[in-house]
C-alpha cells in the first residue's frame, strides 16, 4: 500500500496530489505488468481499468479488417492510458497493445466512481486531472486530423 | 541576378515523394560556402525558378546538395532532370541557423516531414563538431513510416554521434513499432534543459505554432527558439515584395528568424 | 544624382519663350526630356520634344473615384496638379526583360540583358513626387542589396522639378511632410508664374549639374517682385492642401489593429483591382515571369510589376497566405504607412493622393486611417471579455 501510494506519487499523473487522496487512489490501485505484443485491453471489452504507464509504450489501435491494426497514438511512460472507465457504458473504445514490456500502475474504475461519489473533493481533484488528460489528446487528435504533412 | 549553371552528378530518390538533387558548378570551380538554414533559387530551363533549402553538409562543401518534394511544376521537372543536365543556381540566400553562436548550449531541433532537409545542414554541423554542443536531440514527426526522411542518416546519428533522435509518425499500419503522435508530443519529455537550449525549428506553419507553445511551455526563451518561416519568393533579394510579413522580408531578413522576433504575428491570421 | 547642395547665387528668372531653350540644352547635353502631355483625357507622362507639347491651359479636378481634366482658361504649362502616372515607370519599368538563355543539347547558357539606361531629364517633378523617388531609392540603393537596373537608371536621371502652385482635394502632402514646395531632390526646380499678364519660371538651382542647364540658356537674376509672385504660388498651394493623415505614431496605431473591424468593412467595398498599387509612386512589387518560344530553345525572364492585392501573390504549396480581400487591404496599406517605417526608415506613402483618385469606389486612405485612431482597439482592456 505505501509502495503503491509512493509509485502513484512520483507518477506525473499523481504529482502534488493530496497524501489523503494519493492514499485512497492507492486503495484500488495495482502493480501490472504485460509482456511485448499483449493486448493490455481490447475495443468494446469492459476493462474497467485506468493505467499509470511507468515503463515502456503502448500503442493505442483501431482494428480494421483489410488494414489490420490502425496505430493512432503511441503512449509511454508517464502517460496515462484509459479513460472509458469515466464514461457510462465504460467499455473500451479502442485496443490497447503493449509494443515492449510495460510496468503500470492500474486502478479499477468502479471503484475510483464509488470514491468520487462518497467524497465530492477527491472527485473533483481526480476530474480535473482527466479531463487534463482527456483534453490533451484531444488537441493532439485535431493536429493529426488535419494531415499536415499531406498534399491539401 | 542571373544565375549560375551547375551540373546535376545525381538524383536520388529519398522517399516516394521526395529526392535530393547534387549538383557541381559547371565551371568545375569549388561549390560555394553557405550557412545552415540558407536557400537557393533554382532554376529549370523554359519551366520555372524555385527557392529550396540547401541540405548539404556546410562544414564540407564537397557538392551542393538541395533534397525537395516533388509538389510543383518546377520541382516535377527537377526531378526528371538526368545526370550531366544543366540547372541555374542563385545564391546563397537568406539567414541561416545560429549553429556556431550556440555552442556550448543544448540543441533541441524540432522537424515536421520536408521540414527536416533545411535542418540537415545543421545537423551534419552539429555531428561534425559534436564536442562542442551539450545534448542534442532531434525530434521528428512526419506522416507516415513511408515519410521518414534522412533513414539513414538518422541511425548514424544515433549510433555514431551521440544524438537523440526520437522519431514519430501521424499514422502508421502494421510492423511500426515507434511513435505515433503529432510531433508536439515529444517534447514534454524530451531530455534537454530548457534553460540552457537552443531549439530550431522547420515544418509546416501549423506545426511549428504549437511546436513553439509547447517549447514555451517547458521553459525556452522565446528569443533561444529559431523557426524557418516559408512565403512566396520570386527574387530572394527583397525586391519582389512576395515574401513580406510585416516589417520583414522572408527572403533576406529570414528564413530563419527568432521566435521573439515574429511573436506578435507569428499565427495573425492573413498577415 | 540630383543632390541638395545650393548654389550661391539667389534665384534665377526664364522667361516662358525660352522654356524651348532649356529643352534644347538637355537634349544638347545628351539628355531626353520627359514631361507631362494630355493623352486619353489624362496628363500623362511622354517624351517631351517642343514646349509646344507641354499640356497649355490644362487643368485637372480630383476627388475620390474621380478624375476630370479641363481646360483652365489661362495658359499655365503646369497648372495641373498630378496624374495617374508617375517617374517609377522610368526609374522601375513595369517591363523589363532581366535575361535571355539558349539551349543546346543538354546545357544552355544565360546571356544578361544589356541594359540600356537611357539618359532622361525629367520635367515637371512635384514636389511630392521627388519624395516618392527618394523612397524609391531607400527601396532599391540603401539595402543589403542593390538592384542594378534602378542603379544603372537613376544614375542617369536629370530631374527639373516644378512646384505645385495649387492643390487637388485629395492631396495631403503636408502631412506627410512631403510638400507642396520642393526642397531637395531636384537639379532645378521652377515655379511658373502665370499672373498680372506675365509668364515666366522662377528657377532654383540644386546641384552644380542644374546650375549647368541654367548658365546654357538666357536668364536673369529674378527679382524682389518675382520672389513674392513664387512664394504667392507656393502659399496658394500650401492653402489648398486640406486633406490631413495623422501620422502620430502611425505604426503602432496600425500594427496594434490588425484584428479591427474596420479592415472588413472597408474591404467590402475593395474590388482588389490593384488601381491604388499601379498608380502609387512608391509601390514597387514585381513578379517573375519565366517564358519560352514555341520550340523550346529560347528561354527569357522578365520582371514586371506585381500587385499584393492579387490572390496569387501570397500563394505557397498549400494555398494563399492573403485569401481575403482584407487581408490584402490590410496588407497593403499597413505596409505603405506602418511597416514600410521599419523597413526603409522612412514612410511609404508621399501623400500625393492617387490611389484615393484612382480607387474605382473611393476607398481613402486617409479616412481609413482616421476610422481606425478614432476607434484605436490596441490599448484597450478587454475587462468585460467583449472582444
Amino acid at each position: 500500500m505505501e509502495i503503491l501510494k509512493l509509485a502513484i506519487a512520483e507518477h506525473p499523473f499523481g504529482k502534488n496530489l493530496e497524501p489523503r487522496f494519493l492514499k485512497m487512489l492507492a486503495g484500488g490501485a495495482a502493480h501490472v505488468s504485460f509482456k511485448q505484443d499483449q493486448h493490455i485491453f481490447r475495443e468494446g471489452e469492459e476493462c474497467d481499468f485506468t493505467f499509470l504507464i511507468n515503463s515502456g509504450s503502448v500503442a493505442v489501435d483501431i482494428y480494421s479488417p483489410t488494414k489490420g491494426a490502425i496505430t493512432i497514438q503511441t503512449l509511454s511512460d508517464g502517460e496515462v492510458l484509459g479513460w472509458s472507465w469515466l464514461v457510462p457504458p465504460f467499455r473500451k473504445h479502442f485496443d490497447a497493445r503493449a509494443l515492449e514490456v510495460v510496468h503500470a500502475i492500474s486502478i479499477k474504475g468502479q471503484y475510483l466512481r464509488d470514491l468520487c461519489e462518497q467524497d465530492h473533493d477527491f472527485g473533483y481533484e481526480l476530474l480535473k486531472r482527466f479531463i487534463g488528460v482527456v483534453a490533451n489528446r484531444l488537441q493532439k487528435t485535431r493536429l493529426q486530423l488535419i494531415d499536415i504533412y499531406g498534399d491539401n | 541576378m542571373i544565375p549560375q549553371l551547375y551540373s546535376v552528378r545525381q538524383i536520388k530518390q529519398e522517399t516516394h515523394d521526395t529526392f535530393t538533387l547534387e549538383l557541381d558548378p559547371k565551371d568545375g570551380t569549388k561549390t560555394p560556402s553557405f550557412e545552415a538554414g540558407q536557400f537557393n533559387m533554382l532554376y529549370v530551363f523554359g519551366v520555372g525558378e524555385v527557392p529550396i533549402s540547401i541540405s548539404s553538409d556546410p562544414t564540407a562543401p564537397k557538392y551542393l546538395m538541395h533534397t525537395t518534394r516533388e509538389v510543383g511544376i518546377v520541382t516535377k521537372a527537377m526531378r526528371k532532370l538526368k545526370r550531366g543536365d544543366m540547372i541555374g543556381v542563385r545564391g546563397p540566400y537568406g539567414t541561416h541557423w545560429p549553429i556556431e553562436e550556440s555552442a556550448g548550449s543544448d540543441i533541441v531541433i524540432v522537424a515536421g516531414g520536408i521540414g527536416l532537409a533545411p535542418l540537415k545542414p545543421a545537423l551534419c554541423h552539429l555531428v561534425a563538431r559534436r564536442e562542442n554542443y551539450g545534448r542534442v536531440v532531434l525530434l521528428y514527426g512526419t506522416r507516415s513510416p513511408n515519410d521518414i526522411l534522412f533513414q539513414k542518416e538518422l541511425k548514424q546519428w544515433r549510433a555514431d554521434f551521440d544524438l537523440e533522435v526520437y522519431v514519430t509518425v501521424d499514422r502508421a499500419i502494421g510492423s511500426w513499432r515507434g511513435n505515433v503522435g503529432v510531433v508536439t508530443t515529444l517534447i514534454p519529455k524530451a531530455p534537454f534543459d530548457p534553460l540552457s537550449s537552443v531549439a530550431l525549428i522547420c515544418g509546416p506553419e501549423v506545426m511549428m505554432r504549437y511546436t513553439v507553445q509547447e517549447l514555451v511551455r517547458r521553459g525556452v526563451n522565446h528569443g533561444k527558439i529559431h523557426i524557418s518561416m516559408e512565403r512566396n519568393m520570386k527574387c530572394g533579394i527583397g525586391f519582389c515584395g512576395h515574401c513580406q510579413m510585416e516589417a520583414s522580408f522572408v527572403c533576406k531578413d529570414g528564413p530563419v528568424f527568432t521566435y521573439g522576433a515574429l511573436e506578435n504575428i507569428f499565427g495573425k491570421r492573413e498577415v | 544624382m540630383a543632390t541638395s547642395a545650393k548654389a550661391a547665387s539667389g534665384p534665377a528668372l526664364i522667361a516662358r519663350e525660352n522654356l524651348q531653350a532649356v529643352l534644347d540644352a538637355l537634349t544638347a547635353k545628351g539628355y531626353q526630356p520627359i514631361g507631362p502631355s494630355v493623352r486619353d483625357g489624362a496628363i500623362v507622362y511622354d517624351e517631351i520634344n517642343s514646349a509646344d507639347d507641354l499640356p497649355a491651359g490644362w487643368t485637372d479636378e480630383m476627388s475620390g473615384g474621380t478624375y476630370r481634366l479641363k481646360r483652365s482658361g489661362g495658359s499655365a504649362l503646369f497648372g495641373y496638379v498630378i496624374g495617374p502616372q508617375s517617374w517609377k515607370k522610368y526609374l522601375h519599368p513595369p517591363v523589363i526583360r532581366l535575361w535571355k538563355s539558349h539551349r543546346t543539347d543538354c546545357t544552355f547558357t544565360i546571356s544578361k540583358n544589356a541594359e540600356e539606361s537611357p539618359k532622361l531629364a525629367f520635367i515637371g517633378v512635384r514636389a511630392c513626387e521627388l519624395a516618392a523617388i527618394s523612397v524609391l531609392d531607400h527601396v532599391f540603393l540603401h539595402g543589403k542589396f542593390v538592384d542594378p537596373i534602378y542603379r544603372a537608371r537613376r544614375e542617369n536621371i536629370l530631374i527639373i522639378a516644378v512646384n505645385c502652385g495649387q492643390a487637388a482635394t485629395t492631396c495631403f502632402c503636408k502631412s506627410m511632410k512631403t510638400g507642396p514646395r520642393c526642397v531637395k531632390g531636384y537639379d532645378l526646380a521652377l515655379t511658373e508664374l502665370a499672373e498680372d499678364g506675365r509668364h515666366d519660371f522662377l528657377a532654383e538651382t540644386g546641384t552644380p549639374r542644374g546650375a549647368d542647364i541654367l548658365a546654357a540658356i538666357p536668364h536673369k537674376h529674378a527679382t524682389e517682385t518675382d520672389r513674392e509672385s513664387a512664394a504667392r504660388a507656393w502659399a496658394n498651394a500650401d492653402a489648398q492642401v486640406t486633406r490631413t493623415l495623422d501620422t502620430t505614431n502611425i505604426k503602432e496605431l496600425l500594427l496594434g489593429n490588425l484584428e479591427h473591424p474596420r479592415w472588413d468593412q472597408t474591404a467590402g467595398r475593395c474590388l482588389t483591382c490593384a488601381n491604388c498599387t499601379m498608380v502609387c509612386p512608391t509601390c514597387f512589387c514585381t513578379n517573375i515571369e519565366d517564358v519560352t518560344d514555341l520550340g523550346g530553345k529560347n528561354a527569357e525572364r522578365w520582371r514586371k510589376w506585381d500587385s499584393c492585392f492579387t490572390l496569387d501573390f501570397s500563394y505557397i504549396f498549400g494555398g494563399h497566405v492573403r485569401q481575403s480581400a482584407m487581408s490584402r487591404y490590410r496588407q497593403w496599406m499597413t505596409h505603405k504607412l506602418a511597416s514600410w517605417i521599419d523597413q526603409f526608415d522612412c514612410s511609404g506613402c508621399v501623400g500625393c493622393g492617387r490611389c484615393i483618385t484612382w480607387c474605382p469606389v473611393g476607398i481613402d486612405i486617409t479616412e481609413e486611417a482616421r476610422a481606425i485612431r478614432e476607434t484605436d482597439r490596441s490599448q484597450k482592456e478587454n475587462a468585460d471579455g467583449n472582444p
